[in-house]
C-alpha cells in the first residue's frame, strides 16, 4: 500500500470511528447527568 | 388538558413503542444499514476520488445527513405519529407529503424483498459453490432465466421459493408489533450483522493482494475535489444510505419515550451508518484486490458495484479464495441481515400510516398491507422479467420519488410552514447536543440546495439517455408512471379523513413546548 493511502485509511478510521466512540461517550455521558439531575429534584 | 394528555398517552400505548431509546437506535441503524451501504459505499468511493472522496463525504454527513435525519426525528418525535399523522399535526394541508412517502416504501418493499431473496439463496449456494466456474452465466442465466427485456409470468421457482420464505418472515415480524417485531429484530440482527461483517474483513484482509485493493480503494486523487459531480455523489450516498427522506426516521421516532435526547442519538447513528460503511470499504475493496491478483489485472478492471458486486464478483472471490465458502457464507448472510432490517423500517412505514388513519389493530393493519405487498412481489419479481423490471423501479423511485419528495418536504418544512423553529426547540428540550441557527441555516437553504442539484443532474441523465438501454414502454410504465403513482395517490389518500378518535393538535400544544427539562 502507498503512503498517501495508508494515511487516508487511518484518517477515515480515526475520524469516523473516534467520532461514532465520541458520540457514544458523549450520549452515556448525557445520560449520567440527566439520572443525576433527576434525582436531586426528586430529593428535593 | 391533563384528560387530553391522558387520551394521547392511551393512543400512544395503543400504537406501540421501543422498549427503551437503546432499541431505538439500534432500530433505526438496521434501517439505514441496508444493501446500499454493502454493494454501492464502496465503489462510489473509488469512482470518485478514492481517499479523497472522504472529505466530501464527511462534509455531506455533517451538512446534510446528520441535519437531515433531525428533521425527520423532531417531526416524528414532536408530532407522535406515522409520517401523515405527523405532517398532518404540522399541518394541514402537509398530509400528502406523508402519504407520498408511504407510497414510495409500499413500492420499494415490493422489490426489496426480491434482493434479499436472491442474496439468501446465495448463502445457501456458498456452502456448495453453487454457481461453478462462471458466476455470470449461472446469476442470470440458471438462477433468475432471465430472457429479454420484457414482462413475462413465466414463474421461477428457485427465487419464487426464498422469496416466499421472505414474506412469511416479514409478516410474523411486522404481526409481532413495535417491540417485539421491529425492535427485536434489529436488536438480533445488528450485533450478528457487524459480528459477521468484521470476520469477514478479518479473512479477507489475509488474502493475497488485499493491500492492493485497499491502495486503490484509499489513494487519494485530490484533483477530483473540484469536480461538483464528486460532491453530488458524495451528497447522494449519504442522502440514499442514511434511510432520510421517506419517513421511516419520522415514524420511528414517533415510538420512542417523549423524553428521549434525539440529537445524541442522531449523531450516534449517523456515524455508525458511515462507520459500517467504512468497515464494508475495507471488506470489499480487500476481496476485490485479491480477484484482480487472482487474475492478473488492476483493480479498477475488477471493481464494480451493485449486483454485479454481489451476485458475480463476490460469487468469482468465494471460488478463488481459500475458505471461500466462509467469506461467501459471511457475505450474503450479511446481506440478507442488513437487507431484512431495512426492508421491516420500510415496512413499518406503511402499517403504521394505515394504523393511524384507520384505527386498526396491529395484525388487522400488518395483513392489510404485507399480503398485497407480497403478491405483487411474488407475481412480479419471481418471474423471468423481474429483475428488469426491478431495475426500472428501483432507478426512477429512488430519484423521483425519494429524492423528489425529499426536496419537496424539506422546502415546505423549511419555507412553506416555517416549522423549523419550533423543530429546534423541541430537539433542544431534551437533547444533549445544542441545535442552533447553524442547523436551521443547513435544513433550509444547503440541504434542499444539494439535494436539487443531484435531482436535476439525474433528471437531465435519464432525458439525455434512456436508462439501462430498456425498451421506452417499460422505462415509462414502470420508471415514469410507477414515480407519479404514489406522489399521486398520496395526495388521493390525504384527503381522507381522520377518525374522529384521532387527535390532529398533538405536539403544538403549550406542555410540548416547555424548556424544563425537570422543575425542582
Amino acid at each position: 500500500m502507498s503512503t498517501p493511502a495508508i494515511v487516508m485509511l487511518v484518517v477515515s478510521v480515526l475520524v469516523i470511528w473516534g467520532g461514532l466512540l465520541f458520540a457514544l461517550l458523549h450520549l452515556r455521558r448525557a445520560d449520567r447527568e440527566d439520572a443525576i439531575e433527576q434525582e436531586m429534584h426528586r430529593d428535593l | 388538558m391533563s384528560t387530553t394528555t391522558s387520551q394521547d398517552e392511551q393512543a400512544e400505548a395503543r400504537r406501540g413503542a421501543f422498549s427503551g431509546r437503546r432499541v431505538f437506535i439500534l432500530a433505526a441503524i438496521g434501517s439505514a444499514v441496508g444493501l446500499g451501504n454493502i454493494w454501492r459505499f464502496p465503489y462510489v468511493a473509488y469512482e470518485n476520488g478514492g481517499g479523497a472522496f472522504m472529505l466530501p463525504y464527511l462534509v455531506a454527513l455533517l451538512t446534510a445527513g446528520i441535519p437531515f435525519l433531525l428533521v425527520e426525528y423532531a417531526l416524528g418525535h414532536r408530532y407522535r405519529g406515522s409520517a401523515p399523522l405527523s405532517f398532518a399535526r404540522l399541518s394541514r394541508r402537509t398530509e400528502g407529503l406523508g402519504w407520498w412517502q408511504v407510497g414510495i416504501c409500499f413500492m420499494i418493499a415490493v422489490y426489496y424483498a426480491a434482493v434479499i431473496a436472491w442474496a439468501l439463496s446465495y448463502t445457501v449456494f456458498s456452502f456448495t459453490q453453487a454457481w461453478g466456474e462462471d458466476p455470470d452465466a449461472f446469476f442470470f442465466g440458471d438462477y433468475l432465466r432471465a430472457g429479454d427485456p420484457g414482462v413475462t409470468l413465466e414463474f421461477v421457482p428457485g427465487v419464487l421459493v426464498p422469496l416466499a420464505v421472505v414474506w412469511v418472515a416479514l409478516v410474523a415480524v411486522m404481526a409481532l408489533g413495535v417491540s417485539r417485531g421491529v425492535g427485536a429484530t434489529s436488536v438480533i440482527f445488528i450485533p450478528v450483522l457487524i459480528v459477521a461483517f468484521a470476520a469477514l474483513v478479518v479473512q479477507a484482509l489475509t488474502l493475497p493482494g488485499a493491500a492492493q485493493g485497499l491502495d486503490a480503494l484509499f489513494a487519494p486523487d485530490w484533483s477530483t475535489l473540484a469536480d461538483p459531480a464528486v460532491w453530488a455523489a458524495a451528497y447522494g450516498q449519504i442522502f440514499f444510505s442514511l434511510s432520510i427522506g421517506f419517513g421511516i426516521m419520522i415514524t420511528y421516532s414517533s415510538y420512542v419515550h417523549r423524553r428521549t435526547d434525539m440529537s445524541g442519538s442522531a449523531l450516534v447513528v449517523g456515524l455508525s451508518n458511515s462507520g459500517f460503511e467504512l468497515l464494508t470499504g475495507i471488506g470489499v475493496f480487500a476481496a476485490l484486490g485479491f480477484m484482480a491478483q487472482a487474475s492478473g489485472v488492476a483493480v479498477g478492471e475488477v471493481a464494480t458495484s451493485g449486483i454485479g458486486l454481489a451476485f458475480i464478483a463476490f460469487p468469482t472471490i468465494v471460488n478463488e479464495a481459500p475458505a471461500g465458502a466462509v467469506i461467501g457464507v459471511l457475505f450474503f448472510a450479511s446481506l440478507v441481515m442488513a437487507g431484512f432490517t431495512s426492508l421491516v423500517s420500510v415496512l413499518e412505514v406503511v402499517i403504521s400510516a394505515v394504523r393511524d388513519k384507520f384505527e386498526t389493530s396491529r395484525v388487522r393493519a400488518t395483513l392489510v398491507v404485507t399480503i398485497p405487498c407480497a403478491l405483487i412481489s411474488l407475481i412480479g419479481f419471481s418471474t423471468t422479467s423481474g429483475i428488469y423490471v426491478l431495475d426500472i423501479v428501483d432507478h426512477f423511485i429512488n430519484r423521483f420519488g425519494i429524492l423528489l419528495v425529499a426536496v419537496v418536504s424539506m422546502v415546505v418544512i423549511a419555507w412553506g410552514v416555517r416549522a423549523l423553529p419550533r423543530l429546534r426547540d423541541h430537539l433542544n428540550r431534551d437533547g444533549s447536543v445544542p441545535v442552533r441557527g447553524w442547523w436551521i441555516a443547513l435544513v433550509s437553504v444547503v440541504t434542499p440546495l444539494a439535494l436539487a442539484f443531484i435531482l436535476v443532474r439525474e433528471l437531465w441523465a435519464v432525458i439525455e439517455k434512456p436508462y439501462g438501454g430498456y425498451p421506452q414502454w417499460m422505462l415509462v410504465v414502470f420508471g415514469w408512471l410507477a414515480a407519479a403513482l404514489v406522489a399521486v395517490a398520496g395526495f388521493a389518500i390525504a384527503r381522507v379523513p381522520w377518525r374522529p378518535e384521532t387527535s390532529l393538535d398533538v405536539g403544538d400544544r403549550p406542555e410540548n413546548d416547555t424548556t424544563a427539562r425537570s422543575q425542582p
